[in-house]
């Protein structure tokens, strides 16, 4: 009676061992696991291992010693990225990445927004395929061709706005050499690229409208402006906030593409135009500086943590439903 | 009756303003690509003499007809951004179907630690030197692999398939594990077909991002002959740095590209999407929706 009693709860124990019960979840899906190994291992490596790296930020590495030989040099690092106030590179860096994003963003789905509205209106099958796939078209080339844009038309030389002005009569410029012009570029070129695929999203997003709210407003003589503006803004409005905070979460993050191929290592434009993600970019391939190079990523990283995890609780108080987690 | 009137007469003024809008917008998103072709197609002493212009000036094929002159360069460029483009997305594809159907049955009891254990890579990273430590340290450098592996994966992709493959019922996966068939016969058999859409949208947008991939090449290969098209044209494009860092030896033999060839190579390494892009782009459309929708 006493032995299968004991015999019972090892038994028992063994099923809350958390050992026993992971192996036996592991065996009992042996398939569906393997189908999951290829993109953990991936993840892990590419991911989760140069995690481990983020000790370089913390060294004065060479290539001799390695990763933990190299000289264990605490904050210097930081200290040279956040030395100078005002000047100081993180504020630089820190002031242009936000900066250019905050406009990218509120600029971009305005747009997307309006010409999403005016698409959704405008008459004709035709007009509207045509105009849609002509919008969209920035959206599959590469940054490169963006480089070989912005170069057959400012080229000091043989730019297409020099022989405009030349064939005016008005004296040339070189817009390579005026800095206050290029976040204008820059900004022209990533609203360029970006209209298409918002305008999509937020025609999907019109799409989803009901008809009926339409046609009851026209039995009741709403003209299209108030429509617009009664029906369609208001009901656009929460996906709008949505794309935005999601998009505020990754403010951090520059546009490392669009920026790289349109200043390149243009050093007379860089107070203006550079941005975290190119400064990490040349220290890490011109000047060799593994540690100030990881020190600027993983100020990056942390900082850009805590704005996705500041937007996501405001969209959790807002809108529970659409919270990343 | 007055209703009616004033809804017309607003609707027309909206109408005209709409298509003058729309129509300004559309040149100016296509204008650039003209310039850029109607360059390729300039007569070269003539950008020289007098610069660029929206039309060909002299027009004349010199530019390609010089590419063409060395093929093997293009062709082994074409070839390189072929063999990245397909092996990455199909192998992001089969790794991400596999991962995505899995995270999303319910008996599998780690899904959701398994599905934070990739979203998390998003929230936080390594930053860019420690994974181009681990990249390098693999080998990968000056290798194709170095193109191909470290984007072949993403955490957003992963689970926009799980919920796709999740919307699938199971009533139509039932009757084939009472038949007896495994995980894998019902992935092959009745998920992948059902869940075609998804997988040709995260086909799509990979593909695209391999063809337009300059990035990984910029840092991992410097051997000219692994350059896929996008870093070859980044190359011509930018002189100064291809002088400076001693590439000059990539046009021994030739002069250095003359003006009409630049813009002559950034159409040819366009030219496979320009050409695809009719037929993608309701494809294209679907995949931003559904990602919207979804995501």
């Amino acid at each position: 009676m006493t032995n299968s009693k004991s015999a019972l709860t090892a038994a028992e124990a063994r099923k809350f061992n958390p050992l026993v019960v992971f192996s036996a979840e592991l065996w009992k899906n042996k398939v569906l696991y393997l189908m999951v190994l290829p993109a953990i291992v991936f993840f892990i490596t590419f991911s989760y291992v140069p995690m481990v790296g983020i000790y370089y930020a913390f060294t004065n590495y060479n290539y001799v010693d390695g990763l933990f030989g190299s000289p264990f040099v605490g904050l210097k690092n930081f200290q040279y990225f956040f030395y100078g106030g005002w000047n100081s590179p993180v504020w630089l860096l820190t002031r242009n990445t936000v900066l250019y994003n905050l406009v990218f963003i509120f600029l971009g789905n305005a747009l997307q927004c309006f010409i999403a509205i005016l698409i959704t209106e405008v008459p004709g099958r035709l007009f509207k395929r045509v105009t849609q796939s002509a919008i969209l078209m920035p959206y599959f080339v590469s940054f490169v061709i963006i480089h070989a844009i912005a170069y057959n038309f400012f080229n000091a030389e043989f730019g297409t706005l020099n022989t405009f002005l030349k064939s005016v009569g008005a004296n040339t410029i070189d817009v390579y050499g005026i800095p206050w012009a290029w976040p204008f570029i820059v900004l022209f070129f990533n609203i360029w690229k970006g209209l298409g695929y918002g305008t999509v999203v937020y025609l999907a997003s019109i799409m989803g409208i009901d008809r009926e709210i339409y046609e009851a407003a026209r039995i009741d003589g709403c003209g299209v402006f108030k429509e617009i503006r009664y029906i369609t803004v208001p009901l656009l409005k929460p996906t709008f906030i949505m794309l935005v905070l999601f998009s505020l979460g990754g403010i951090m993050r520059g546009q490392f593409e669009l920026f790289y191929q349109l200043i390149g290592r243009n050093g007379q434009l860089f107070p203006l135009t550079d941005i975290i993600d190119t400064y990490i970019y040349r220290s890490l391939t011109i000047n060799f500086n593994i540690g100030l190079s990881t020190a600027a990523g993983l100020y990056q990283s942390v900082f850009g943590l805590i704005t996705v995890l500041v937007t996501n609780a405001i969209i959790k108080r807002n809108n529970p439903e659409q919270a990343l987690f | 009756m007055v209703n009616t009137q004033k809804w017309q007469g607003s609707r027309i003024f909206f109408n005209l303003m709409a298509i003058a809008i729309i129509s300004v917008v559309s040149v100016i998103s296509v204008i650039p690509f003209i310039m850029v072709i109607s360059g390729s197609f300039s007569d070269n002493s003539a950008i020289i003499r007098d610069g660029y212009s929206l039309l060909p000036r002299e027009a004349n094929l010199d530019a390609y007809r010089m590419i063409f002159l060395f093929p093997k360069e293009v062709a082994r460029s074409y070839l390189i951004s072929t063999t990245v483009t397909v092996s990455g997305t199909l192998g992001g594809l089969v790794i991400m179907t596999m991962a995505g159907y899995a995270l999303q049955r319910k008996d599998l009891k780690y899904r959701n630690q398994l599905a934070f254990f990739f979203y998390f890579t998003t929230l936080f990273s390594g930053g860019l030197v420690p994974w181009y430590m681990v990249v390098s340290a693999l080998g990968m450098r000056e290798t194709l692999w170095a193109l191909i592996v470290p984007m072949m994966c993403s955490s957003f992709y992963i689970l926009l398939i799980r919920n796709f493959i999740r919307t699938i019922p199971d009533s139509l996966t039932e009757s084939a594990k009472i038949d007896g068939g495994g995980d894998l016969y019902i992935l092959i058999r009745i998920i992948i077909p059902l869940a075609k859409p998804i997988l040709a949208t995260v086909g799509l947008f990979l593909a695209l991002a391999y063809w337009n991939d300059w990035y990984l090449t910029s840092l991992f290969v410097r051997k000219n002959t692994n350059w896929p098209l996008q870093f070859r044209l980044y190359f011509i494009l930018s002189n100064q740095i291809a002088i400076s860092t001693g590439g000059a030896e990539h046009f021994v033999g030739r002069s250095l590209p003359t003006e009409a060839v630049k813009l002559a190579n950034a159409v040819i390494s366009t030219g496979p999407i320009i050409l695809l892009y009719p037929f993608l782009q309701k494809y294209f459309v679907q995949g931003i929706t559904i990602g919207a929708v979804k995501g």
